[in-house]
């Protein structure tokens, strides 16, 4: 199932909190060997992990982590306008509609659909948020499973090469490419709305004031 | 009303917020936007990290004195709800279940505050935190659609009181106007000559999609709350020649 945890609820997901940042040393230094900060329990964050990011997070049937990724306004710090402008034509994106996805992980062992299930939750986020756009930071073999799963981004610019190759690239919310990626992940739409609706409330009919 | 006199449009109630330099202009913006969006209530509640209150709405003056001498921000499921976060939230969906939460909704509901709400969390400089929240009493269904097509205006505004609320702190040196990019002052500029948004992506040889991204940015960063009223700003900020 997806989770959505800002940062300082992970302590509530200490396992899935662990076996995430350990992941993300797995696949940012081991596997791609980028430039990351890992520290001696084998974990990786960063800066932003520290501006109380909202996590979500794919957990597996047997309660791990199995893939994830971070938001962040960009009304605040964000990595894109930080690092990677260059890559943007030299614009800094800033609005309360625009959000930072980065730190896009899928473990080793997660099953089949995760990558897909994610797409979906970002989905749900423009959908349930009223964000227009997202602006992604992922190293550029992610492109094809982004296509594959239909919902591929607009990519704006990539550097460095091999396994090292990060790109910058847009999304926005298409009904048709949420059905597409409901199907490919293999989650109904329902169930992804569910997910959604139990991190951040039910709809309550009014007046609640009956509850008096 | 004089015959002449002209009739105040949403953007020129923004670029008067924009330029205010008390908070008594903050408070008759709000009301002013309480009106045009024809809700019961709307409040801009900055709260600082030492607890101190401040801000400006159209919330019974009775139920402010009220809210500050019981505490309530401990108890609002509002607060609590959206304290260190960035997503906007519908009263619906918060936890009222608690009993000090349902004895403060009661009050809340005898001081006249509506029973539907939708509350924007912004995340300021060094820990800043501030609500942004319209309230109405409506039923769910014409309280979803209102919802539905004002939201990313509220979400703006929301924005918008911060900056200048930010800007009237006492001792803070105001922070420069964000200039724009060359590749948005050349996207502003296009626009206001009258290219079509396909013709300017064609001449900036970008697509559609990623001219929308320029656009919504360069929107916030003129304090704007559409394109045509975007690029009025840029021009009369001096950011774009025509």
């Amino acid at each position: 199932m997806i989770r959505y945890v800002y940062g300082d609820q992970l302590a509530k997901f200490p396992h899935l909190a662990r076996t995430m940042f350990e992941d993300r040393a797995d696949q940012f230094r081991t596997r791609l060997g980028w430039d990351v900060s890992v520290d001696a329990e084998g974990q990786e964050r960063d800066d932003y992990d520290d501006l109380n990011p909202l996590y979500v997070i794919w957990e597996t049937a047997s309660g791990v982590h199995g893939g994830s990724m971070r938001f962040l306004p960009t009304t605040g710090r964000t990595m894109v306008n930080d690092h990677f402008v260059n890559l943007t034509h030299g614009v800094p994106f800033q609005s309360p509609l625009i959000w930072e996805c980065t730190r896009f992980c899928l473990s080793r062992n997660t099953e089949a659909g995760t990558a897909a299930a994610l797409m979906l939750a970002g989905g749900e986020i423009m959908q349930g948020f009223g964000i227009r756009h997202f602006v992604g930071v992922f190293d550029a073999r992610m492109v094809r499973i982004y296509t594959r799963i239909g919902a591929a981004p607009e990519v704006l610019g990539s550097q460095g090469e091999g396994r090292q190759a990060i790109s910058v690239g847009l999304w926005e919310f298409s009904e048709a490419a949420q059905k597409q990626v409901s199907r490919v992940a293999g989650v109904p739409l329902a169930a992804s709305r569910s997910w959604f609706d139990a991190a951040f409330g039910t709809d309550v009919p009014q007046p609640f004031i009956s509850a008096a | 009303m004089g015959f002449l006199e002209k009739v105040l449009q949403l953007d020129d109630v923004i670029g008067q917020l924009e330029c205010a330099e008390h908070l008594e202009e903050l408070q008759s913006v709000i009301e002013w936007l309480r009106d045009h969006y024809a809700v019961d209530d709307m409040v801009y509640h900055w709260v600082s990290s030492n607890g101190t209150q401040y801000g400006c709405g159209t919330y019974d003056p009775a139920w402010v004195q009220r809210y500050l001498e019981k505490g309530y921000l401990r108890i609002d499921p509002v607060v609590l709800g959206c304290y260190q976060r960035f997503h906007p939230v519908d009263w619906k969906r918060l936890d009222w279940s608690g009993k000090a939460a349902r004895a403060f909704l009661n009050d809340a509901v005898a001081h006249g505050v509506g029973n539907q709400g939708y509350s924007i969390p912004i995340r300021g400089p060094n820990g800043q935190f501030a609500l942004f929240t319209v309230s109405h009493s409506c039923d769910d269904a014409e309280w979803e659609s209102f919802t539905e097509i004002h939201r990313r205006d509220l979400i703006l505004l929301a924005h918008y009181f911060n900056q200048t609320a930010l800007k009237l702190e006492p001792g803070r040196t105001p922070e420069p106007t964000q200039p724009l990019s060359p590749r948005e002052v050349e996207t502003m500029t296009l626009l206001a000559v009258g290219y079509s948004r396909a013709q300017v992506a064609e001449t900036l040889s970008i697509s559609e999609h990623t001219l929308r991204v320029y656009i919504e940015s360069a929107r916030f960063k003129l304090g704007a709350m559409n394109t045509t009223h975007a690029v009025a700003r840029a021009i009369a900020r001096g950011q774009i020649v025509v």
